[in-house]
């Protein structure tokens, strides 16, 4: 494929956040790509592609899902870059085209059974919080990164998808409540009542792996 | 006087006080109780590193030949946008 720009063959890891990092800028680039320059919109697109491919993953729990959603978020985001006005970040308008993808695949791999948001959520006495120990150590200098991601997908695909999505949004993308709670339609406190399931559904699977030894698990609430 | 909280109220509030979206009086109470009860102390702290260890793992890279169908369906609209299809 060495006939195409080229673009995607170098290094994408000089630049990977989401936002100022050096040697990218975001806005310069969607004001070159509106203006009809096609090697700009590449530059974004192989700034982002790594981010829109695992939150296409985490949610559609499915390779070929998720290459559809990485391939129809970029080509939407591409048809409508007229109707992009800047107020926000470009990187937050693709994460919203594609987690509403994600959402669609993840509906018709269901036989269109609902895969709600919205359905009420309680922190109930069926405790998240049963394990309580102390982690060994730092798990990034305990294991390689091939490990950790290993250990970490599991546990993300561990969730029902809508603490899922909100996670994903939050607190690996980075995105505020309100955008969050504006890309997967819901509402704050309903973003904040997911977040907080999520964040101690994940805390308990993870320490599973990563208490010290010795430590016991013990009932908590 | 401020009044004790259980740990349950403390886990409600738990990304509150994690997110820093507290008043100063109310996350005094969150860390009173923290001081006071270790389990809830564990439970901010491996909480804390959970997200931190999601938010510092790098992404897998995209498959090379999903990469290349990316780039080739985004070439095709490009030209297709230039043809004025």
């Amino acid at each position: 494929m060495g006939s195409l720009s080229g673009w995607y063959s170098g290094p994408e890891t000089g630049m990977q956040a989401s936002n100022g990092s050096v040697g990218f800028d975001e806005a310069a680039l969607v004001e070159r790509a509106r203006g009809g320059d096609d090697a700009a919109f590449e530059g974004l697109v192989a700034q982002y592609q790594r981010k829109i491919y695992r939150l296409a993953r985490n949610i559609t729990q499915n390779d070929e899902d998720a290459e559809d959603v990485l391939q129809d978020a970029f080509l939407k985001a591409y048809t409508n870059l007229d109707k992009f006005h800047g107020d926000s970040k470009f990187y937050t308008w693709i994460v919203r085209i594609a987690v509403n993808e994600a959402l669609m695949k993840l509906r018709k791999r269901r036989g269109d059974k609902l895969v709600s948001l919205d359905e009420e959520i309680e922190l109930g006495e069926e405790s998240v919080t049963r394990e309580v120990a102390v982690w060994d150590g730092n798990p990034e200098q305990t294991y390689s990164q091939d490990e950790l991601r290993k250990l970490l997908d599991e546990a993300i695909q561990s969730l029902k998808p809508t603490f899922r999505s909100v996670f994903q949004l939050r607190d690996v993308e980075e995105l505020s409540t309100e955008e969050t709670a504006e890309a997967l339609d819901l509402s704050i406190p309903a973003v904040k009542s997911r977040l907080l399931r999520a964040r101690l559904q994940l805390r308990e699977r993870l320490t599973r792996h990563f208490k010290r030894k010795g430590d016991d698990a013990f009932a908590f609430l | 006087m401020t009044r004790l909280l259980s740990c349950k109220q403390f886990l409600t509030e738990l990304n509150a006080y994690l997110d820093e979206e507290t008043s100063p009086d109310e996350r005094m109470r969150l860390q009173n109780h923290i001081n006071e009860c270790p389990n809830c102390w564990v439970v901010v702290d491996t909480t804390k590193k959970t997200i931190n260890v999601y938010k510092g793992v790098e992404p897998q890279s995209v498959p090379n030949d999903v990469k290349e169908r990316l780039m080739a369906a985004l070439q095709r609209k490009m030209a297709a946008k230039r043809g004025g299809c």
